[in-house]
């Protein structure tokens, strides 16, 4: 076995990872305010990514323009979709409020396809791509910024969510609606706000992406991927979504290694985390730091 | 001329419990259903094909429906199991099986490989099933691309035509009436178990599950059960298919036919036995109500600023994704409510106010 294989792998996984980790955030973000569980995260990194790259490429805008306008577009963005289409659905069965953003996944993915074609387009060089060499290990510097940047959102999430008035009310609202509206948190403001931090965050998350390895419809895989994460780390659990994004990370790229290695079975990448994911459901089903739902008659 | 009686007059469990309370919608039924054996003789190769799609789609739906709209637990992997039926009865058919034997057989191996599924359905619902389906349809899918032996991997797998007493049913003229058959007898089979304890058991579940439990329902049996169902029904929808287009692919079971498999049901009605026949029939009539408008728009201005021709598939899919969204939202209980309106409305007419 060589270890210094083993080991690229590793650090692989744990930047693939904390990728998942920031996407499974924004995921556990609405799904702790709102209840509500957005199948169709993926399809906000996609949009994120594809807005973005439209500004850079179409209107030639300099990135430090053009990101921030990403941003802005996704914040009203997010707000919209939970405006128009959630707030409809509260008070629903759980199952419509699943099957209501599974059709905004799909209707949102094959919007994009419609919009920006199926081929994979590579975003304008913003960063000089070089190769740095780490204790020995080669890592893109594009890599490495992904990571920082993972660590940075990860850092503003705990500083809203301890320290903001307003990620104190996200809070009281996810404990119990009742009492943060009696508290003068105005509830439906809270829903939005979560969803328009959540469009945010993915759309960040999408456009590294896109930076590393180009945009094209198969980003939205990356919010598939994050319900083994989620599940690993428990779903109301914002360290638990990190946790679970890094494990996942570092789970598929072993997976791909000992499939190489012994298996030969192929697309393991892919599958592994959701044979963990069944194991998990199965032995652990709050997952790691997941609340346990005790219900009383 | 009422299909439903114009007020309540059961004085027995037996009226309450009967399907068709009329004379008339008794009637009305033998004449549909002579209605639909004679419509090989009038109609064409293509509303014939539509319909038989309309039919197999309709009997997997129907499992779906048992299992969402009856029980109350979710599966995004539906169209996994449609797959794994149409697989296995190819491969039944290959090793000797006859197909009008491999079809039954293959929705009872379909069910095995649902209730293994199901296991632990038994202890998750909501979000959790949500999600632990949705990692059964990518570990099928995988499953598929990788098991030669059953699948034929990458290449898929030919099967032979419906055969039975000598007779080839190999047209859309002949299959008709197989899936006519299936069609009426699953659809029967499903209204008669939710008339049945074993049904009610299933409403109970979903209804209010600790309520079922105290009632002395056992839980992990029914829920594993309901998915035992829909998967029998799903793999038998999947033969029914294989045996039409004699050709199954392993790419076709993807996630948005999983996707599809709701649609219809949340279309059709959740908890409604005919809602999942309207809702198969919604599904399979607007992609081609979306083809005939674009093809209407071609060469007009809005076909050249949008390119609607190259990107037909997209916009069904955007269709089938805005008709859930739109449907959640303001029909949330379907087509089925739909037509109940509309008996309700006949019931007393002319006197309607």
């Amino acid at each position: 076995m060589e270890w210094a294989l083993l080991l690229q792998l590793v650090l692989n996984g744990l930047i693939v990872g904390a990728l998942y980790g920031v996407v499974a955030m924004s995921f556990v973000l609405i799904y702790k305010a709102s209840q509500v569980v957005n199948f169709a995260q993926g399809e906000f990194m996609l949009i994120g990514a594809w807005v973005c790259w439209w500004l850079l490429t179409k209107w030639q805008l300099p990135f430090w323009i053009g990101f921030p306008v990403c941003l802005a577009f996704m914040t009203i963005f997010g707000v919209i979709v939970q405006v128009v289409v959630l707030r409809p659905l509260i008070g629903e069965p759980v199952i419509s409020v699943i099957m209501a953003t599974v059709g905004l996944s799909i209707f949102f993915q094959a919007l994009m396809k419609w919009m920006f074609g199926v081929f994979a387009q590579p975003f304008p060089p913003i960063f000089p791509a070089e190769r740095l060499s780490l204790f020995g290990l080669q890592i893109q510097s594009v890599y490495l910024l992904s990571l920082a940047l993972s660590a940075v959102i990860m850092l503003g999430f705990w500083w809203f969510f301890t320290f903001s008035k307003h990620g104190l009310a996200m809070r009281a609202t996810a404990f119990d609606q009742q009492v943060a509206q009696s508290l003068g948190v105005s509830v439906p403001k809270v829903f939005a706000m979560s969803w328009a931090i959540s469009a945010v965050v993915s759309a960040v998350a999408g456009v590294v992406v896109g930076v590393v390895s180009g945009v094209s419809s198969g980003l939205s895989f990356y919010g598939i991927k994050v319900f083994p994460a989620v599940i690993l780390g428990g779903l109301d659990s914002i360290v638990g979504g990190m946790l679970g994004g890094l494990i996942v990370g570092v789970l598929e790229n072993l997976a791909q290694y000992v499939d190489a290695q012994w298996l030969n079975w192929g697309n393991m990448t892919n599958i592994a985390p959701f044979y963990a994911l069944v194991l998990i459901l199965l032995i652990k089903p709050y997952g790691l730091f997941g609340t346990k739902n005790i219900e009383r008659v | 001329m009422s299909m439903t009686p114009s007020g309540d007059f059961r004085t027995s469990y037996a009226a309450d419990m009967t399907i068709f309370p009329t004379r008339n919608s008794r009637l009305a039924l033998l004449i549909g259903l002579a209605v639909l054996l004679c419509a090989p003789l009038v109609l064409g190769r293509y509303e014939l094909s539509l319909m038989i799609q309309i039919g197999f789609l309709g009997i997997a739906a129907l499992g779906l429906n048992i299992l969402v709209g009856f029980t109350g637990q979710i599966s995004i992997g539906h169209a996994a199991f449609f797959g794994f039926g149409a697989f296995a009865s190819a491969w039944l058919v290959e090793h000797g099986v006859p197909v009008p034997l491999a079809i039954p057989l293959a929705g009872v191996a379909t069910a095995l490989v649902g209730l293994v599924f199901g296991l632990p359905a038994a202890r998750l619902k909501g979000l959790y099933l949500a999600i632990a389906t949705l990692a059964a349809q990518f570990i099928l899918e995988d499953f598929f691309a990788r098991a030669r032996w059953f699948t034929g991997g990458v290449a898929g797998r030919i099967t032979e035509p419906f055969t039975l007493l000598g007779l080839r049913f190999d047209h859309d003229e002949t299959y008709f009436y197989v899936v006519v058959f299936w069609v009426v007898v699953m659809f029967v089979a499903a209204a008669n178990l939710m008339r049945s304890r074993d049904g009610r058991a299933l409403v109970a579940v979903r209804d209010h599950y600790l309520s079922a439990e105290l009632m002395g329902i056992n839980l992990a049996y029914y829920r594993t059960l309901s998915f035992g169902i829909a998967s029998f029904y799903a793999g038998v929808g999947g033969a029914l298919y294989a045996h039409y287009l004699l050709f199954v692919s392993v790419e076709a079971f993807n996630i948005l036919f999983s996707i599809q498999f709701l649609a219809m049901v949340i279309i059709g009605g959740l908890g409604s036995v005919m809602g999942s026949l309207m809702g198969a029939a919604f599904m399979v009539l607007m992609p081609e109500l979306v083809q005939s408008a674009a093809q209407a728009l071609e060469g007009g201005a809005i076909d050249r600023a949008l390119s609607l021709g190259a990107s037909i598939n997209f916009l069904r899919e955007m269709a089938i994704g805005a008709a859930i969204i739109l449907f959640l939202i303001f029909e949330p209980d379907g087509l089925a409510r739909r037509w109940r309106l509309m008996k309700a409305y006949w019931k007393l007419y002319p006197y309607s106010h």
